[in-house]
């Protein structure tokens, strides 16, 4: 037997829709069958995994809470892949947009500043992290150097940067010697919706972030740039597109709503600057982008869906006692499922028996 | 500031700094030398880390139960190659973008390795032993560093010549690099693409896994999660660095090692500098690298494998 892809003679748009489906419902499936290996009961961890945490308020706010960094970073990563430019390095341009919103936050902490400061500080987030990305646009553009290794690189050294300011000179004094700032003044911190809870304004700004995009994608010429130079190279170059501008483009946007997505993260559900801000969302976030089918609504369903996996693995680590990085493998296992579904998009699978000698092709 | 100097240069040229050297490097020389066929065949396997994470964490556990070195290190190589072969599946068998794929695979190592290795953080194993001929080992400098070390290190250089042999002295290397070239005419010559492009993955992943494995088991006699630290990261660059040739990644690795551990022999020096900085050393230190070298290059004369990443569905 043997394994055959054949160019459909269109795109299936069924599967096209259907893919993430497919793929989520492998994914329950292959969790199952883990959770079984692991001696647990794979019915109730799944309902610890996927449902308990859609049962109460605070979950639930949590859920939108988590899906916020995501979502904003895939958006801007999916502006990046569909036009096959690779930054993954939103990690790091996520956790020096905290940084530099930090910075206004640390030096205003304890005077009288108006309300300026944390818009100030969300334009400080969004051009650090801008800033930071256009690191490894220019090498590439310029030099020619591979922006995937570059902008993976940058963010080890973005981690230790940030490690050194809280361990450092950001360190608050009165801090009991524990490595973070001071928290930040109510003026620097973003408002909640509810009093009390835990949903906060960013929420909000990540919404307009999906509609802005689906605006750029749909209705703008650079979104129409983007989308052409991903699919057609030859036919971007030839009508004349320039393929550079692009890569700067697309790595300032992603990379100023990573940072805009850290400075959020940072001045809201944490509330000061302290190391391990993120539980990985730069990277679960290539996840978001491609289950998204590199679309922004498609993008905000699979940036909800993601953050379920980190709340129910929290959830599941405490009351079924599965260790944490579950939820790794279950994402990875997931972004495998839904580049194999996207495959059949395009191609459909032969079987063939081989029988010692090639199959004549019929043509 | 000239004393600083001296300090520096007579710790660069110590035996033991040497010795952590050839330390450092041989898990970087063991990945990437894999990597190298992997991209000479065509196809980018990003996965590296994932890999290298994954034979740590398994090579430990298999050393851990089984009280041997080589069960551990062969521990490693299997999980190195069965995860390169779900890459190998999806790109070859699938025409999934190899960028995603190897993205995928290293998100999925990391958490696996956790998993596998959850149950034996904190645990200890007797680290793999070292070379030791009487007389031959105790000569002064040379001794230490040429016949003093772990099988890992001379298996490593090994490994680099027996490829360098396979690539351009035989008559299937030459195979190996002509799809790497152009697969569609290796596949109008008849050569099976796909085939040949799975055998160097899975021999990638093996490598992968077994530069992984050294580290828990030669590097540290311990599994601490992420122990990798993007170390699969540094070999895939370092294969760039390398122009894809065998000799040139042997310097690579040996420099970048040397690069990598800078930071930590400098430490009791005490030059001010803050540590976080010395170790974002290896990181920068590729970063620019591969600016230059990509400069030198130019953008048209690169010396990679003509057809590296591209998908390739053999038409019937």
């Amino acid at each position: 037997m043997q394994l055959v892809l054949e160019k459909r003679a269109e795109r299936s748009t069924f599967i096209a829709v259907a893919s993430p489906l497919i793929a989520i419902t492998l994914t329950l499936v292959t969790m199952a069958i883990l959770f079984a290996i692991l001696g647990k009961n794979p019915i109730a961890a799944l309902i610890v995994y996927f449902i308990d945490p859609l049962t109460d308020s605070y979950s639930l706010q949590e859920l939108v809470v988590k899906a916020t960094p995501l979502v904003m970073i895939a958006v801007g990563l999916s502006l990046c892949y569909i036009a096959n430019i690779w930054n993954i390095g939103a990690e790091g341009q996520f956790i020096i947009g905290a940084v530099c919103g930090s910075w206004l936050a640390v030096r205003t902490n304890g005077t009288d500043a108006g309300f300026w400061v944390l818009p100030a500080m969300l334009f400080l987030g969004a051009l650090g992290g801008a800033l930071y990305a256009l690191i490894p646009a220019i090498c590439r553009v310029y030099f020619g150097a591979s922006e995937i290794l570059t902008s993976l690189m940058l963010v080890y050294v973005a981690d230790l940067f940030e490690d050194y300011l809280v361990r450092g000179p950001w360190r608050d004094p009165n801090g009991l010697n524990f490595p973070t700032t001071a928290d930040f003044d109510p003026v620097a911190t973003v408002p909640t919706l509810i009093e009390g809870g835990r949903l906060h304004a960013g929420s909000i700004i990540a919404l307009v972030v999906v509609m802005l995009a689906t605006v750029l994608l749909g209705r703008m010429i650079m979104g129409f740039e983007i989308r052409l130079v991903g699919a057609a190279p030859r036919a971007a170059r030839f009508s004349g597109f320039n393929a550079d501008r692009l890569v700067i483009f697309t790595f300032a946007v992603s990379g100023a709503l990573a940072g805009l997505a850290g400075i959020i993260e940072v001045a809201g559900p944490i509330g000061h600057l302290q190391p391990n801000i993120s539980p990985g969302y730069g990277f679960t976030a290539i996840i978001v982008a491609f289950l998204g089918r590199l679309n922004p609504v498609g993008i905000l369903i699979a940036g909800l869906f993601l953050a379920l996996t980190f709340i129910g693995g929290e959830e599941a680590q405490i009351s079924m006692k599965v260790p944490l990085d579950l939820t790794k493998v279950f994402q990875g296992i997931l972004l495998f499922y839904v580049l194999a579904c996207d495959s059949l998009i395009v191609y459909r699978i032969r079987l063939l028996r081989t029988v010692g000698k090639p199959v004549p092709a019929h043509a | 500031m000239l004393d600083a100097l001296v300090q520096i240069f007579s710790l660069i040229f110590s035996v033991n700094f040497i010795l952590t050297v050839i330390t450092a490097s041989t898990p970087l020389l063991l990945a990437a030398s894999g990597e190298l066929v992997v991209e000479r065949s065509g196809v980018l396997n990003l996965g590296i880390e994932g890999m290298m994470i994954m034979g740590a964490a398994c090579g430990f556990a298999g050393a851990f139960m089984s009280g041997s070195t080589l069960i551990g290190a062969l521990c490693g190589i299997v999980a190195g190659a069965a995860l390169s072969a779900v890459f190998a599946f999806l790109t070859l068998g699938l025409a999934v973008n190899q960028v995603a794929a190897g993205l995928a695979l290293t998100i999925l190592g990391v958490g696996l390795s956790g998993l596998i290795g959850a149950g034996f953080v904190g645990e200890q194993i007797v680290q793999a032993p070292r070379l030791y001929l009487p007389i031959l080992t105790d000569l002064p400098v040379i001794g230490r560093i040429l016949i003093g070390e772990d099988a890992f290190v001379y298996f490593s250089i090994a490994l680099i010549i027996a490829i360098w042999l396979f690539l351009y002295r035989t008559r299937a290397g030459l195979v190996l690099r002509a799809v790497g070239d152009n697969h569609t005419s290796a596949h109008a010559l008849g050569y099976p693409v796909l085939n040949i492009r799975m055998l160097a993955v899975l021999f990638g992943g093996g490598c992968a896994g077994l530069g992984g494995a050294f580290l828990s088991l030669a590097y540290t006699p311990f599994f601490i999660p992420g122990m990798t630290a993007g170390r699969g990261w540094i070999a895939l660059a370092l294969v760039v660095f390398s122009s894809w040739r065998p000799g040139r990644l042997v310097i690579g690795a040996y420099l970048f090692g040397a690069v990598s551990i800078l930071g930590l022999a400098l430490q009791p020096l005490q030059l001010g500098v803050p540590q976080q900085l010395m170790n974002s050393l290896p990181y920068l230190a590729t970063v620019i690298v591969l600016v230059l070298i990509s400069r030198t290059r130019g953008t048209a004369g690169s010396a990679a494998p003509a057809s590296l990443g591209l998908v390739f569905v053999p038409d019937r």
